[in-house]
C-alpha cells in the first residue's frame, strides 16, 4: 500500500506539468488582452500597447512560459496583474469559504442521500421509494441557481431567516459561520444529494437479492443491522465512486454558488480572473485545483481497500 | 470526554460575542458599487471603480461642483495671471497624508507630472504646461506656453483618472507601473492589510482631516468623512445585490439593475436617488473609419436612419423616467449641450439607409460587428443595432465574445477579416461626454485617437479653441459648432443617454452627495 502511494503521489508531477502547459498557453491563445482592460475605456492603442509592455505581455510567449514554470520551481505563483497581490495570497483568502462550503455541502448531501437511498431499497417500489425517486429526478433537473433564488426569496427575503449572502469566517462563531453556510449548502448539495441517493438505492438493490442477505433475513437479524451492516457496506464502493466524482462536481458548482450567494471563494476568484484575463490567478487555480482533484482520487482509490478486503494495491 | 468536546464547542461559539460588541459601537457603511475594487492606483488605470477607491483615499486640488465648475479643495488660494500664463497655488494649512507627513509642493508637483503623463485630459493640459515650480512648501506656481481655458476644470474633474495628490515617494513611481500603497490625505484611509481582492475593500475615517467649510457639492465643497468604516463589498449577482438591500444586509447599492428599478421602488426603507444633475451616461456606436465601407462619410451618414433611440433605450432602461432621447453628441442637460447637427438623426428609414450605403459603394460585404454577450447595457444595444442593420438588408456579421474580448479586440487597426472590425457599441460617461475636452470619444485625432479612429483637422482645431476660449458665449458658440462638424463627419452614433439611480437605505443612512458619474461616500451618515 505504501509503495502505491508513493507511486501515485510521484505520479502527479508529470499531470501537473501537462495541466500546466495547457492553461498557460490556452489562456494566451483565448481572446483577450489584460492590458486593454487596465488601460481603460478612453485608452488609445498606443496606451495599451505601453500598459503591454510594463506588464511583459509583448515578451515571446515561450520566454513568458520559462519564466512562470521557474517561479513556480521556487513555490511562486506569480503576482496578480490588477491588484498586484501574489497569487498564493489571494488563493489563501479565498481558501477557508470554499473548503467550508464543500466539507459542508458534502456533510449534508452524504449524511442526507445515504439513508434515503437505503430506505428508497428496503421500501423498493412502494410510495417511500417513489418520493424519494421523484425528489432524486426533481434534484439532477433543477438547476442550482434556480434552487438557490427561490431559497433566498424565502428564506431571506420573505421570511428573514437567514442572510441573502454574504459568509462569515469560522473565528466569528460558530452559529454565524453555520447560518451564512445553510442556504448554499442546500443549493449547491441537492443535485449532489439527487446522485448519491440513486446510486445507494441501485447498489443496495443489487446487493439486497444475494444470497447471505436472504440468509441473514432467515436467521432472524433485526433489519437495521442487515441494512446497515451487511448490504451497505458491500454496496459501499460505487457509492463512495460517486462520492469522489462529486466532488469534481462540486469544485464546478461553487462557482455558480459562491456568486450568487456572494461567498468569497476560489470559485468566484476563478471566474472574476478570467473575465479580467488576470493570467497568473487562473494559471494558479487551475493549478490548485487539478492538485485537488489528483487527491481525492487517490484518497477514494485507497479508500477501496478499506472497504473492500479482496482490493489490493 | 464529552465535558471536552462540549468545552470545545463552547470555545468556538465564544468568539461570537467580542465582534459583536466592538462592532456594535462603529458607525459601519456597506456598500455595493458598480465593481470591485481591484486595483489602487487611479492614476494607472481609468477604471471608474479605481477612482471611487481614489477619491476616499486622495485628495485633489479643486473639485467640480454640481455644475460642473471646478472649486478649491486642497487649495487654500490661488490667482492667475491677467495673461491667463501663469497660475499660482497655496495649500491649505493642515493638510497631511495618513501616515502623518504634510502635503508639501514638491508632493503635489510629482502627482500632477504622474497623473499628466497618464491621463488623456492631463496629457492635454500639460501640453500647455512649461514649467511648474515649488516656491515653498505651500506655495507652487505652473506657467503656461498659450492660455489654456481647461486648469482648473482639469484639475477638479471626478471622471476618468482624478488628479489625485500622492506622496511624492509613490508619485515618482513610472506611470505606467501601478503604486505599491495607497496613503493620501483624503477623508478616509485604505485598510490595505483587510482588504479582499474581487470581495471587499476596507476604509478607516481620518481623524485628522480637516474639510473645507462649504457645503458639499459633487466632487466640491466640505468632505466630511461621516462614518467610521467604509466597506465595498462586491456582490457581482444583481439579484443578491438587491435582495441584500431588500433585506438591510447593506446599505447602498449604487447601480442596481433597471430590471429590479420597479421592486426596489416598493421595498420598505428603500429610496432611489437620481446620481446627479446630468444623466450617467451616453450610448454610443462607434464605426470603424479605416475600412470600407465606413471610410465613406456618406456609408457612415446613412448609419443615422437605423438609429431609433427610443428602441435602444426601452431595451437597455425600460421606464422611461430613467431615460431621455438626445440628438447631440454633448450631453443633454449639461451646459454645452446644443442641437447643432442633430437633425441628422430625426428619421428611421432602413430603405433609405440601405440605399446610401449601396451609393457609397456597399455590395452586400458581411459587416462585422462585434457583440458583447456579457453587458448588462451594451449588449441589448448591440441587439437592437444588429436587428435595424438586418432589417434595412445589410449583411451583418455579428461576432458575438465578452466584454474582454471585445476590448482587446477594438484596438486592432486591421481589416475586418483579418481580425479588425466595423462596428461595435460602447458607452460614455455623462460628465465627460459633456464637456468638449474632456469628451475624448468626440475627437478626431486619427491614428492618435480613439477606437475607430476617426480623422478630422478641423475637429482638433474646434476642440483646442474650446479650451483656449476666454468667456462661456464664446465655449458654447465653439461647443455648437463642433457638435455640427462632428455628427457631419459621424465620430460616432448617439443612441440616447439614461441614469442608473442609485438605491440606499434612506431608514439606516443620510448625508448622500449625488455625484454623477463618480459616487461619492464621505458624506454619508449612519442614522
Amino acid at each position: 500500500m505504501t509503495a502505491y502511494i508513493v507511486r501515485r503521489v510521484f505520479a502527479v508531477v508529470p499531470v501537473m506539468a501537462v495541466v500546466a502547459l495547457f492553461v498557460f498557453f490556452l489562456l494566451r491563445f483565448a481572446p483577450g488582452d489584460p492590458a486593454a482592460i487596465i488601460a481603460g475605456e478612453d485608452a488609445t492603442s498606443e496606451a495599451i500597447a505601453a500598459v503591454r509592455a510594463k506588464l511583459g505581455l509583448d515578451r515571446p510567449m515561450v520566454e513568458q512560459f520559462v519564466v512562470w514554470v521557474w517561479g513556480l520551481a521556487r513555490g511562486d505563483l506569480g503576482v496578480s496583474i490588477f491588484s498586484n497581490l501574489a497569487v498564493s495570497r489571494l488563493i489563501a483568502q479565498r481558501l477557508e469559504p470554499t473548503l467550508a462550503l464543500t466539507l459542508s455541502t458534502l456533510f449534508v448531501a452524504v449524511a442526507l442521500a445515504i439513508p434515503i437511498g437505503v430506505v428508497a431499497a428496503w421500501k423498493a417500489r412502494k410510495l417511500v421509494d417513489r418520493l424519494v425517486m421523484g425528489f432524486a429526478v426533481l434534484g439532477f433537473a433543477m438547476p442550482g441557481f434556480v434552487l438557490a433564488y427561490v431559497l433566498i426569496y424565502f428564506f431571506a427575503v420573505q421570511w428573514q431567516l437567514l442572510p441573502v449572502q454574504g459568509y462569515v469566517p469560522i473565528s466569528e462563531g460558530l452559529w454565524p459561520f453555520a447560518r451564512s453556510l445553510i442556504l448554499p449548502s442546500v443549493a449547491l448539495g441537492i443535485t449532489y444529494m439527487a446522485l448519491i441517493a440513486r446510486i445507494t438505492r441501485a447498489s443496495m438493490l443489487e446487493v439486497l437479492q444475494l444470497d447471505y442477505i436472504r440468509t441473514a433475513n432467515a436467521k432472524g437479524l433485526a433489519t437495521d443491522r442487515v441494512l446497515l451492516l451487511h448490504a451497505l457496506k458491500n454496496a459501499a464502493v460505487p457509492i463512495i465512486t460517486v462520492i469522489g466524482i462529486g466532488i469534481a462536481l462540486l469544485i464546478s458548482g461553487v462557482v455558480i454558488t459562491e456568486t450568487v450567494f456572494n461567498i468569497p471563494g476560489l470559485g468566484r476568484l476563478t471566474v472574476d480572473a478570467v473575465l479580467k484575463r488576470d493570467y497568473p490567478i487562473v494559471q494558479g487555480l487551475i493549478l490548485v485545483f487539478a492538485a485537488a482533484k489528483v487527491l481525492v482520487n487517490l484518497l477514494i482509490d485507497i479508500s477501496y481497500a478499506f472497504l473492500d478486503p479482496r482490493i489490493r494495491y | 470526554m464529552k465535558f471536552r468536546v462540549l468545552a470545545g464547542l463552547v470555545a468556538l461559539a465564544l468568539p461570537l460575542a467580542a465582534p459583536a460588541s466592538a462592532w456594535a459601537q462603529e458607525k459601519v457603511l456597506r456598500a455595493v458599487m458598480h465593481a470591485d475594487v481591484r486595483v489602487i492606483d487611479p492614476v494607472w488605470t481609468t477604471q471608474t471603480i479605481a477612482n471611487i477607491h481614489g477619491a476616499l483615499v486622495y485628495d485633489t486640488l479643486f473639485g467640480n461642483d454640481a455644475d460642473q465648475k471646478p472649486q478649491p479643495q486642497m487649495v487654500g488660494k490661488y490667482e492667475i495671471s491677467p495673461d491667463r500664463l501663469t497660475y499660482s497655488f497655496t495649500l491649505r494649512d493642515g493638510l497631511k497624508f495618513h501616515d502623518g507627513s504634510p502635503v508639501t509642493t514638491r508632493d503635489v508637483i510629482a502627482s500632477l507630472k504622474r497623473w499628466g503623463a497618464k491621463d488623456g485630459v492631463g496629457q492635454r493640459l500639460m501640453g500647455y504646461v512649461t514649467e511648474m515650480k515649488a516656491v515653498d512648501d505651500k506655495t507652487f506656481t505652473m506657467t503656461l506656453k498659450a492660455p489654456y481655458g481647461m486648469v482648473l476644470e482639469s484639475l477638479g474633474k471626478s471622471g476618468s483618472s482624478i488628479a489625485a495628490i500622492m506622496r511624492e515617494k509613490e508619485a515618482l513611481t513610472d506611470p505606467q507601473t501601478q503604486v505599491k500603497e495607497s496613503i493620501g490625505s483624503g477623508p478616509y484611509i485604505f485598510a490595505k492589510d483587510q482588504w479582499v481582492p474581487g470581495s471587499k475593500a476596507v476604509y478607516l475615517k481620518n481623524k485628522d482631516y480637516q474639510p473645507r467649510t462649504e457645503p458639499p457639492s459633487s466632487f466640491a465643497g466640505a468632505k466630511i468623512p461621516g462614518v467610521d468604516r467604509i466597506e465595498l463589498v462586491w456582490i457581482s449577482d444583481s439579484q443578491t445585490s438587491m435582495s441584500a438591500l431588500v433585506n438591510g444586509e447593506i446599505d447602498f447599492l449604487e447601480n442596481p439593475s433597471t430590471d429590479f428599478l420597479p421592486i426596489l421602488e416598493k421595498s420598505k426603507g428603500v429610496k432611489l436617488l437620481k446620481t446627479g444633475k446630468i444623466d450617467s451616461t451616453q450610448g454610443m456606436i462607434r464605426l470603424n473609419h479605416l475600412h470600407p465601407p465606413f471610410d465613406n462619410i456618406k456609408a457612415r451618414q446613412a448609419m443615422y436612419y437605423l438609429i431609433n433611440q427610443e428602441d435602444y433605450l426601452r431595451a437597455i432602461v425600460g421606464d422611461p423616467k430613467y431615460y431621455k432621447v438626445c440628438h447631440g453628441l454633448l450631453t443633454c442637460g449639461g451646459p454645452y449641450a446644443n442641437d447643432g447637427g442633430s437633425e441628422r438623426m430625426k428619421e428611421y428609414n432602413p430603405k433609405k439607409a440601405l440605399q446610401l450605403l449601396k451609393e457609397a459603394g456597399y455590395n452586400g460585404e458581411p459587416i462585422t460587428v462585434l457583440a458583447t454577450t456579457d453587458h448588462n447595457t451594451i449588449t441589448p444595444a448591440t441587439q437592437v443595432l444588429i436587428q435595424a442593420m438586418r432589417e434595412a438588408g445589410i449583411n451583418v456579421d455579428a461576432q458575438s465574445m465578452d466584454w474582454g474580448s471585445v476590448v482587446t479586440r477594438r484596438a486592432n487597426k486591421n481589416p475586418p477579416a483579418q481580425g479588425g472590425w466595423n462596428i461595435f457599441v460602447t458607452t460614455s460617461g455623462g460628465v465627460g461626454s459633456a464637456n468638449p475636452v474632456l469628451h475624448t470619444w468626440i475627437g478626431a485625432a486619427c491614428d492618435k485617437g480613439l477606437f475607430g479612429w476617426p480623422c478630422d483637422p478641423e475637429i482638433e482645431k474646434m476642440r483646442n479653441a474650446f479650451g483656449m476660449a476666454a468667456t462661456e458665449d464664446e465655449r458654447k458658440k465653439i461647443a455648437r459648432e463642433l457638435q455640427t462638424r462632428a455628427m457631419e463627419q459621424v465620430v460616432y452614433l448617439p443612441f440616447g443617454q439614461w441614469d442608473t439611480p442609485l438605491a440606499y437605505r434612506a431608514d439606516k443612512i443620510d448625508g448622500i452627495v449625488p455625484n454623477t458619474g463618480l459616487a461619492v461616500l464621505w458624506g454619508i451618515t449612519r442614522k
